[in-house]
């Protein structure tokens, strides 16, 4: 970090109401009534994009009085990859790759998200064994990116420990994801109508003694944490936020939930049949950093309870069918489009043309564990969408951090950009 | 709706989502008329977004998806921008903060101009970015400029092209900078691509 007292008004460009650029001043130059010159002991601090405390490539330029932040100013883009323009040259199968990259922390939960989006776009309606296959996929998700959430958060705040714990944890998902997906990060796992793949054999035993022995890890994040007093001090009433502006911020998942607003997607616009699961949505009351971890905390708990209900359903499922029966939407085993008329002309259809949309538009959001991720297609009748939008949940709630960030202390900063949760490759895009 | 506010073009389905489209004036009336009326309280504002059609014919479209916390209820608000015209529509940050980098990135990617916004500059790619705006289907998926000018310019780039004023007032080697560059630095300009 390199510091520099300020001495001229800073200024960025702007356009103004008008069209026409317009230089928008920086910092707040004007001089304090008594005379004295005030804006000369601001100070301007740059940090990151190359901080390991900013979880990414995020940039943020503060401005200082003393210890306290008066402005923060993020800056974003430099992991821009222009995922949605590439969509648009994609078949909708073929977009499932680039969903793995966005949130890299949770990349099965984005692959479902998309998924959903397409079967809804084309009216499509998978199977149970399928849906129960999701949702399995969702919550090791959900699990996995609070595990890293936990442990960065808990070294950015000086613990060291429950780092190794939480990430002991997670390298157990990577091995169950590796199993199923034959990868550790780029899972790829769904396809429109169906999977990638069907759970291996034994893979549920293996699932059923993780979901028993994480709850003991996450006994003792909770008990190094919780009531631990160094922890309260950095996290209570830090970077807080109430109800009303938190949905005027439209912030959404853990950090919405923490301002004590009970919206949960998986509870009040369910998908995959999560109205049949019994579990509870845990909701903060203040909205600061440390109910946003005890909400998170929770949520893994909750995400255990939904993993073992649903592998109670998997094992009356057995040798159900895991992709809907239609030839136009699903491929082939590969054994029959090599010696089968009719499947090999289904094989080249899907591969060379791909699947197409009718018509329409729709919106589908679902509960990742940043928050909601939307997937808005735009379709027009061809089997590559005119318009791939993601509403990307870190993107969103970054969007709040001037806000946190005013009047909080330098070091607060990174407790704040922390408890945010954030992705550069979601919010970069 | 009761009283309907002028201005809806009209209301469709698509997929079971609702949707209305709101011509360019109305449209930021209408977006308070939803958020504040009881009985519709749209008070949530999922996303803003916008779509730029195959065919050159068609508006660009900028899209609302409106949401009712209390009602969980969804609503889509379109507005169609014709594109022989400039594209511009009324800011909503003031109605909704969370607006405010949407709308950047509206801007930034498709051209369209929020009037009203306290802020408006792009915000996923870089302040000297000249090849125009990526999401429009006008613009090729490599770029506008080849991929050699594209080099040749990332190689000729002056150094300080890349940092914004608010950096280079950081950069300790500040006095070390030509004369030219430090006094157009203090007259208020910004680095640019030769």
């Amino acid at each position: 970090m390199s510091t520099r007292t300020v001495e001229w008004t800073l200024a960025t460009p702007s356009v103004g109401p008008d069209g026409r650029q317009i230089r928008v001043p920086l910092g707040l130059p004007s001089p304090a009534p008594d005379g004295g010159d005030e804006f000369a002991e601001r100070m301007l601090i740059n940090l990151g994009p190359q901080h390991p405390a900013t979880h990414g490539v995020l940039r943020l330029v503060l401005e200082l009085e003393g210890e306290r932040v008066v402005r923060c100013i993020p800056h974003i883009g430099y992991l821009h990859s222009g995922f949605e323009k590439l969509g648009e040259y994609r078949h909708y199968n073929q977009i499932i790759p680039l969903t793995d990259r966005t949130d890299y922390l949770s990349p099965m939960a984005n692959n479902v998200g998309l998924a959903l989006a397409a079967e809804k776009l084309m009216g499509i309606t998978i199977t149970e064994r399928c849906s129960v296959l999701r949702v399995i996929a969702c919550e090791l998700s959900r699990i996995i990116s609070h595990l890293v959430w936990m442990g960065t958060t808990g070294i950015d705040l000086g613990a060291f420990t429950p780092f190794l714990w939480t990430f002991y944890e997670r390298e157990r998902v990577y091995n169950l994801q590796e199993a199923w997906t034959g990868a550790r990060l780029t899972t790829s796992l769904t396809r429109v109508g169906g999977m990638m793949a069907d759970v291996p054999s034994g893979w549920n035993d293996q699932l059923r003694d993780f979901c028993r022995s994480l709850p003991k890890t996450l006994d003792e994040v909770d008990a190094l944490f919780t009531r631990n007093a160094i922890w309260c001090g950095r996290t209570q009433g830090i970077g807080a936020i109430g109800k009303e502006e938190a949905i005027n911020y439209s912030l959404s998942g853990p950090m919405l939930r923490a301002s004590g607003v009970p919206y949960d997607v998986r509870k009040d616009a369910p998908y995959l049949g999560y109205d049949t699961y019994d579990f509870d949505v845990p909701v903060g009351e203040h909205g600061d950093v440390y109910d946003r971890y005890r909400v998170r905390l929770e949520e893994m708990y909750q995400s255990t309870r939904i993993l073992e209900q649903a592998l109670g359903r998997l094992a009356g499922l057995d040798g159900a069918p895991l992709n809907v029966s239609d030839p136009r939407v699903i491929l082939p085993p590969k054994s029959r489009a090599m010696s089968d008329m009719e499947a090999m002309i289904f094989h080249f259809k899907q591969v060379m043309e791909g699947v197409p949309a009718p018509p329409g538009e729709t919106y589908l959001g679902i509960e990742n564990p940043k928050g909601e991720l939307g997937t808005y297609f735009v379709a027009d009748g061809t089997a590559k969408p005119v318009r791939w939008r993601i509403r990307p949940p870190s993107f969103i709630n970054l969007a709040c951090l001037p806000r946190l960030c005013e009047g909080a202390l330098l070091s607060d900063v990174i407790a704040i950009n922390a408890s945010v949760d954030i992705v550069m490759g979601e919010i970069d895009r | 709706m009761t009283e309907r506010p002028d201005g809806v073009l009209r209301a469709w389905t698509s997929c079971g989502d609702e949707i209305i489209d709101v011509s360019p004036a109305a449209a930021r009336g209408v977006l308070q008329w939803l958020r504040d009326t009881p009985g519709q309280e749209f008070n949530y504002l999922v996303d803003l977004t916008a779509v730029d059609y195959r065919d050159p014919e068609r508006p660009l479209e900028v899209v609302y998806n409106l949401r009712s916390l209390h009602r969980r209820a969804d609503l889509r608000v379109k507005v169609p921008l014709d594109k022989s015209q400039p594209l511009v529509v009324d800011s909503v940050v003031d109605l909704w903060k969370g607006a405010d980098w949407l709308e950047r990135e509206v801007y930034d990617m498709f051209g369209v101009t929020f009037r009203g916004h306290p802020d408006l500059r792009r915000i996923l790619m870089w302040d000297t970015y000249a090849e125009g705006h990526p999401l429009r289907k006008d613009f090729p998926l490599r770029g506008h400029f080849t991929r050699a000018e594209q080099t040749r310019q990332a190689l000729a780039a002056n150094p300080e092209a890349h940092y914004s004023l608010e950096e280079l007032s950081l950069a300790e080697a500040y006095a070390e900078l030509p004369e030219d560059v430090r006094k157009r630095l203090a007259a208020g300009q910004r680095g640019f691509v030769p």
